[in-house]
């Protein structure tokens, strides 16, 4: 016996949820197998669609404009323009009023924890009232406990940036936080319970106790830009807290890892997951495949990994979205880059002196390696040919586009995880 | 185990080729290196800690795994007494997203930490040796179960436990059930009575292609025997109507206290009589079935980690939760299409040790096709408890602190009964709420065998 599904999904990140999502939408029964927590808690919990073009021009105002004219193999290109429109209407639903940014094509403007501004299609409410386009006085408040996030530097990038508005930092220590390397989940939990802390004027909720120590600093900005720890589970209503306490906007500047942004939006999609009756198993590494006994293009089953037991599970169509170098979906030794669980083809060059050129901002080869899929998303082999008749791939594992340059790694996955889980659904009945 | 050995954790799908360095040779010790060089510092374990998250006093897995390695490194450096708080919930493991064996580092520098820096006679050695040695009182315990249970519940017993050794007094001491398993288990007539029944089942399945030899040694581990036999007896119940064999063989505890109070030497004497046992189990053809979450993640991932007895990888290998054997070896959900019991409605916690296994889904999946039980997850916080770290006098707080928001989560469920596959989650979630808790094996057992358990005797009620 084999655990059996009609689709079985591989990865946990966006690409995979968002093809689990797509999947089950074709009323199937559908599971998702993923190893490592993903890294969506790394992501910024922007849904960025394309920021740069290829060539390096931007930031694009409208990324839609830009998607016509990526060239053959881009997982852009693979999938067709409206398959993309048709991916970010997907996410709105799944993600309601938790995301802005619906409203217009147009690529929006969110200031990071360095100062620049990262265009955007896509973003968590919490980042909205500090958009860079508006030109609201603002205040960004740093904490000594959180060396990631430098407010009085920020401000003066946004500055010298061009924002439209000006910036000023400040840099507190946290009220209840003692810690110098406290975790960022610690400042949430503390906003999120309103704990109480001691403060000068005696132990009082750390909502309350933040903005009183925020509030003297407070001159004639009408915004308040923090670093992105307002609470996890509780995060709208601790900000709507603090813009009462403090008489002003108060808005969120998404952090390098690990991120509560990308935090909260895991548990958005996992929340959607649960809803529409996908099956989850994680924890646990999908390490082989065997194939039919009568169709060796064909996969009959894939093997999960329990310390050591090897425990089967069958599906009639995969989908695999277990990320790129950096999520291990894409593997590299010193002699081979390679895709570690059904050994799809990974094009690169023999000498790895090739992999990388030495500007170390140049346009890396390493950062396109991936699976090369045909316009349905299956991956193709080094003849050109279906590896599987039954295998999507979606996400990062893909190659053919770099994310990190393009600021396209988001809406990659989203796109690809759409298709490549509405064909795994439509043709997935058992 | 040599310095440049592979962690067992980095499980690299793929790599077979994989050639040692040997960067260390001199090492011969097992050390905290395992895997620390794939440590990025993202930082992502410690977003999981659920003891960071609610101490700040507490610098989180990262520190106490890789980083505390690299401090080591340095001669005059002591392990950090932080480690201590780590609560070995092992969520860091499946949260590090570069393979870094986190919660081996964190046993492996508990135990150096209690060997080298606590002194034999203080009040905390004394205290986490009595109480991750709880085999050891319990036989004594269950032999007088009503007397145990009544001094146990005295308040100046649990006055005493908290002045002398440090045992938070706000917590019940778990009941001791009046005829352990192992008595039931013997007086109904051990493993002969079990092959009878498993016969009788094949048959009466009509399964007449399936294996005769059908067998199964099961670890039910030391809550289930002195505490909880009902779970036990579930889990016998269950799988003789699958016609399965069960053998019950010679066991001790599985190690999971002693590993999470850093007594290493008691946890290899108990594992290598249980890897001894279960090893045996094996030759004779069974398969190891496990009903407690953490026992089972002892034998398949904190063993192999740790120890390297005859057959350790032999027994982690083929060591198996009990419900997902079932899954993978039978239709169980085919099975329990059509049955039906009386409509109770469940709030279920899934055990960080069950988390960690992939088993997290499972309970839910499975009940689901039983007409009449509705099972809300309560989401994916951790209970706590963690074992026997709630029980401690100074961290009986963080511990009910971590379990807030699943006590919450609990009322907010439509239900009013608990179900859990972890003894320990059970305490909790019994003293945050007040609900009573029940195993995923005693609902299979409803709905598959019934409650009406004839011969067997009805469910033990407590008197005490």
């Amino acid at each position: 016996m084999a655990i059996e599904d009609d689709v079985l999904v591989i990865g946990g990140g966006l690409a995979g949820v968002t093809a689990a999502l797509a999947a089950a939408e074709q009323s199937g029964r559908v599971r998702l197998v993923t190893y490592k927590q993903s890294t969506l808690r790394h992501a910024s919990g922007l849904i960025d669609v394309l920021g740069y073009t290829p060539d390096g021009a931007g930031p694009l105002v409208d990324p839609f404009d830009a998607l016509e004219a990526l060239p053959e193999g881009h997982p852009y290109e693979r999938v067709g323009v409206e398959a993309v429109r048709e991916a970010l209407a997907f996410f709105d639903e799944i993600a309601g009023n938790a995301y802005s940014g619906s409203h217009t094509d147009a690529n929006a403007l969110v200031p990071t924890h360095g100062g620049t501004v990262k265009p955007t299609a896509r973003y968590p409410v919490s980042t909205a009232a500090g958009l860079a386009s508006d030109p609201q006085e603002t205040l960004l408040v740093g904490f000594e406990t959180l060396p990631d996030f430098e407010a009085p530097l920020a401000a003066a990038h946004l500055e010298a940036a061009g924002a439209p508005f000006s910036a000023r930092g400040v840099t507190l220590s946290f009220p209840g936080i003692a810690r110098d390397d406290a975790k960022v989940t610690r400042y949430a939990h503390l906003l999120d319970h309103d704990e109480s802390v001691a403060t000068k004027a005696g132990e009082i909720g750390a909502r309350e106790a933040l903005a009183a120590a925020v509030e003297p600093h407070l001159e004639n900005e009408s915004r308040v830009g923090f670093p992105a720890i307002l609470g996890d589970d509780r995060a709208d209503e601790v900000r709507a807290d603090l813009v009462a306490a403090l008489g002003a906007d108060v808005f969120e500047i998404p952090m390098g890892p690990p991120s509560l942004p990308g935090m909260r939006l895991e548990d958005l999609l996992y929340r959607a997951l649960e809803d529409a009756g996908v099956r989850v198993t994680s924890g646990v590494p999908v390490i082989e495949y065997e194939t039919h006994a009568d169709d060796g293009d064909r996969i009959d089953h894939v093997v999960v990994d329990r310390n050591g037991t090897e425990i089967p599970y069958r599906a009639d169509q995969y989908v695999l979205a277990t990320g790129g170098l950096v999520g291990k979906g894409v593997r590299s030794e010193r002699e081979r880059v390679f895709e570690p669980i059904f050994n799809c083809h990974v094009s690169h060059a023999t000498d790895r002196y090739d992999w990388f050129v030495e500007d170390v901002f140049g346009d890396q080869p390493y950062a396109r390696f991936g699976l090369a899929p045909d316009r349905d998303l299956r991956p193709l082999g080094a003849d050109g040919e279906p590896e599987f008749s039954n295998l999507r791939a979606a996400g990062a594992v893909l190659g053919g586009y770099d994310f990190a340059a393009e600021k396209s790694g988001a809406g990659v996955s989203l796109a690809t995880g759409y298709v490549a889980g509405t064909r795994a659904g439509e043709e997935g009945e058992r | 185990m040599s310095d440049a050995e592979q962690p067992t954790d980095d499980h690299v799908p793929g790599d077979d080729e994989f050639e040692p360095i040997q960067v260390f040779p001199e090492a011969e010790e097992m050390d905290l290196r395992p895997g620390a060089d794939n440590c990025y510092k993202c930082s992502t374990c410690d977003t999981n800690c659920p003891v960071a998250e609610v101490d700040d006093e507490f610098p989180g897995p990262k520190f106490q795994g890789p980083e505390q390695w690299r401090l080591k490194r340095q001669d005059d450096q002591d392990i950090d007494d932080s480690v201590m708080k780590c609560s070995n919930c092992m969520r860091c493991d499946s949260a590090c997203p570069s393979e870094v064996p986190l919660s081996q580092m964190h046993n492996t520098a508990r135990g150096e930490y209690v060997e080298e820096n606590m002194s034999k006679f203080s009040r905390e050695y004394v205290r986490n040796r009595i109480l991750s040695n709880y085999r050891r009182l319990a036989p004594l315990a269950s032999a007088f179960p009503r007397t145990a249970n009544f001094v146990m519940g005295l308040s100046v017993t649990k006055w005493m436990g908290e002045k002398t050794l440090g045992i938070t007094s706000e917590r019940e001491f778990p009941e001791f059930a009046t005829e352990t398993f192992r008595e039931w288990w013997a007086k109904r007539g051990g493993n002969a009575t079990s092959k009878t029944r498993a016969r009788e089942a094949r048959v009466a399945r009509d399964a007449q292609v399936e294996n005769p030899d059908k067998r199964i040694a099961y670890f039910h581990g030391c809550y289930s025997n002195y505490n909880t036999p009902e779970v036990a007896k579930a889990l016998v119940r269950v799988y003789e109507h699958f016609g399965y064999e069960i053998m019950v063989p010679d066991q001790s505890c599985s190690g999971t206290p002693m590993f999470a109070n850093g007594m290493l030497d008691d946890a290899r004497r108990a594992a290598e009589t249980n890897v001894s046992e279960l090893r045996d189990a094996l030759e004779d053809g069974a398969d190891i079935v496990a009903s407690c979450s953490s026992c089972s993640m002892s034998l398949r991932q904190e063993y192999p980690e740790l120890f390297d007895f005859e057959g350790t990888e032999d027994v982690a290998s083929n060591t198996w939760d009990a419900v997902e054997y079932l899954r993978v070896h039978e239709d169980l959900e085919a099975e329990l299409e059509g049955t039906s019991v009386e409509d109770e409605e469940f709030a279920y916690h899934a055990p960080c040790h069950s988390r960690n296994q992939g088993l997290d889904g499972q309970t839910i999946e499975v009940v689901d096709a039983i007409d009449g039980i509705e099972a809300h997850d309560v989401g994916d916080s951790c209970s706590g408890i963690s074992g026997t770290y709630g029980w401690k006098e100074e961290h009986y707080e963080t511990s009910m602190k971590i379990g807030e928001e699943m006590f919450e989560h609990m009322d907010d469920a439509p239900a009013e009964t608990g179900l859990t596959e972890c003894p320990t989650c059970s305490m909790q979630m019994e003293h945050g709420t007040g609900y009573e808790i029940k195993h995923t094996l005693e609902v299979l057992e409803a709905a598959l065998v019934g409650t009406d358990r004839g011969a067997d005797g009805r469910r033990h009620q407590e008197a005490g």
